[in-house]
């Protein structure tokens, strides 16, 4: 199988999913006996595509142009269907991220080709390549095949594979090469302005050894005081799912997942999250998971090492006097 | 300002999720359907961009007979009017159909505005917004957080991971999906409730809008996920089970 897999970056930084993509499209070309070719896009990116260069991969494409110095979806649309119309693959991967969600699907549609998104694993069954994705928010997965000829488009999720799992070439170096692609500025409608953050990060989560992290079952802003007084008998810090950060009952920079921080703590303990796949990608790396739920369905205990099925206005207290206890 | 919102209709938070024998689908029969709660947002940013610039709020939703109660949650809530894009087996189709259906059912409508959530909470392909722009095309912008519109042409913010964002500018008519959490979401009242009951609920048989029968892709079979990790169950009285997870993070696991 012919893998094109499209890396991403941002104002020449790496988007570090990218490397993770690179692990699954790697594992696919060994059990496909395929090939693989790398595509870097932007402008003024060169050292990155020598870097790509360096893990085991067939070729990499170099795809620089001025209208590519900042992304918009019609500027990446435009230009990778003309490399994937060039290099014919039968499979194009991506990193599943915010930019890939806005082009992706627009690429692929661009070619009356489909997309499976937001993919978590994928499984080769006598030639048949089955990809993996979750559904209801993480209750269920589902088997998704391409039915149509390719090329196919396929993204894989944050955390799906492990970058430190990528191998290096072989004999020291693929080959890199510069692609040209045509665009015209009046065939991009978007108009990027500035990057920002909304505030300084006030606290850095991923420092923190012990997390106790609030979700919707906490029910009511009044109660975020108890889960506070838990981490702090814990010497932890409080932090969220995202409705909760939405609620305004926690701010922002307190908040995991996908659109938060990333962490892996050595102690993660969820109280009430229901587990939904954006908050998971965010501390799934965790050492230990304990999870407080109602529900015994809920996801999170997918994950966790430890599980406690109740009403956490009830264990909390008893936590809280349980370390208070034993501090 | 022509602005049509995307609202989908899947099932409850909390409803218990059972898949039907061999696996092409929840057994749909006993459970309780809500509107998407992503597209709870969309709908409430339309509401606010009407009263801020006038025009019309149309609720759009595709799905079987009961997908109508979300369009008539819209309706309560101030949209205008409804369009129900009508197919049984509407959850068979893959996101590029469905899109496409989409597109043919709005295209005379020929709106300033498309918005749609993010993503839906039970399939989460998380693509119709930006294949309808496609398939229209129109510009778009996708997990926006704010909107301003000026004469022509919006400046929106968009997120981006770890805490970034960034200001784009798009011209209308544009397709945006919107980030939960943009806004407050507003109740339906008593007054919306009932003058929901005069508005218009347009049906249009999906079969009827001549989209080809070409999947890109068909799910197999959904499944409860094999565990990746063996969870241990701690069970009791509250202070037992505070006391033996206590006892098992610090002596088991040696976290504390």
């Amino acid at each position: 199988m012919k893998i094109l897999l499209i890396t991403e970056q941002r104002e020449g930084k790496w988007n570090g999913v990218s490397f993770e993509t690179l692990a699954a499209a790697q594992q696919i070309v060994q059990h496909t006996k395929g090939s693989l070719t790398g595509v870097v896009v932007g402008k003024g990116v060169a050292p990155l595509a020598d870097q790509l260069a360096a893990y085991q991969i067939d070729e990499v494409l170099l795809v620089e142009n001025d209208l590519l110095d900042r992304y918009t979806p019609d500027g990446y649309s435009l230009a990778l269907r003309q490399v994937i119309e060039s290099v014919k693959p039968d499979l194009v991967l991506l990193p599943h991220t915010y930019q890939v969600r806005d082009f992706a699907p627009k690429l692929a549609a661009s070619m009356n080709k489909g997309m499976i998104g937001d993919c978590i694993d994928y499984r080769y069954d006598n030639g048949k390549l089955i990809f993996v994705r979750q559904m209801f928010q993480g209750r269920t997965s589902a088997d998704v095949v391409f039915t149509a000829e390719g090329p196919w488009v396929a993204s894989f999720q944050a955390s799906a594979f492990r970058a430190d799992l990528v191998t290096k070439h072989a004999s020291g170096k693929a080959p890199v090469k510069s692609v040209a692609v045509e665009l015209k500025p009046e065939q991009i409608r978007t108009k990027p302005l500035e990057l920002f953050r909304e505030a300084k990060q006030a606290v850095d989560l991923t420092s923190a050894p012990i997390l106790v992290s609030v979700g919707r079952g906490i029910k009511a802003p009044e109660n975020i005081a108890l889960a506070e007084k838990l981490a702090k008998a814990m010497h932890g810090e409080i932090c969220a799912s995202r409705p909760i950060c939405d609620e305004g009952w926690l701010p922002m920079d307190r908040q995991i997942g996908s659109s938060g921080q990333t962490v892996a703590p050595k102690l993660y303990l969820a109280l009430g999250i229901s587990g939904a796949i954006q908050h998971v990608v965010g501390m799934k790396g965790s050492r230990t998971i304990a999870a407080i739920n109602k529900d015994q369905n809920a996801p999170i205990f997918e994950i966790a090492d430890y599980g406690i099925v109740g009403d956490l206005f009830e264990i909390v207290p008893a936590l809280i006097e349980e370390f208070e206890k034993t501090a | 300002m022509k602005i049509g919102v995307c609202v989908k209709q899947v099932p409850a938070k909390d409803a218990p999720l059972a898949i039907v024998e061999g696996g092409a689908w929840i057994r749909e029969s006993d459970i309780g359907f809500e509107t998407n709660e992503p597209d709870s947002f969309a709908l409430e940013e339309a509401l606010r961009l009407k009263e801020k610039h006038g025009g019309e709020v149309v609720a759009i939703s595709m799905g079987p007979d009961r997908a109508k109660q979300s369009i008539k949650e819209a309706l309560a809530k101030g949209a205008d009017r409804g369009i129900h894009v009508s197919d049984p087996n509407f959850y068979k189709l893959d996101p590029l159909s469905s899109a496409r259906s989409l597109a043919a059912a709005l295209k005379d409508e020929n709106f300033d505005l498309i918005l749609t959530g993010l993503q839906s909470d039970d399939q989460g392909f998380g693509q119709t917004g930006v294949l309808l722009a496609e398939l229209l095309g129109r510009p778009h912008a996708t997990i926006i957080m704010a909107i301003e519109v000026t004469d022509n042409r919006m400046k929106l913010k968009r997120e981006l991971e770890a805490g970034w964002f960034q200001w784009v500018e798009l011209p209308l008519p544009a397709v945006l999906s919107i980030q939960s959490g943009i806004n407050k979401p507003r109740y339906a009242t008593l007054k919306g409730i009932m003058a929901a009951k005069k508005k218009e609920i347009v049906t249009v048989d999906r079969a009827s809008l001549g989209v080809p029968d070409a999947p890109t892709q068909r799910v197999e079979r959904i499944y409860v996920p094999q565990k990746t990790k063996k969870t241990e169950f701690i069970t009791g009285q509250p202070k037992e089970i505070a006391a033996k997870l206590v006892e098992k993070l610090r002596h088991e696991a040696r976290v504390l």
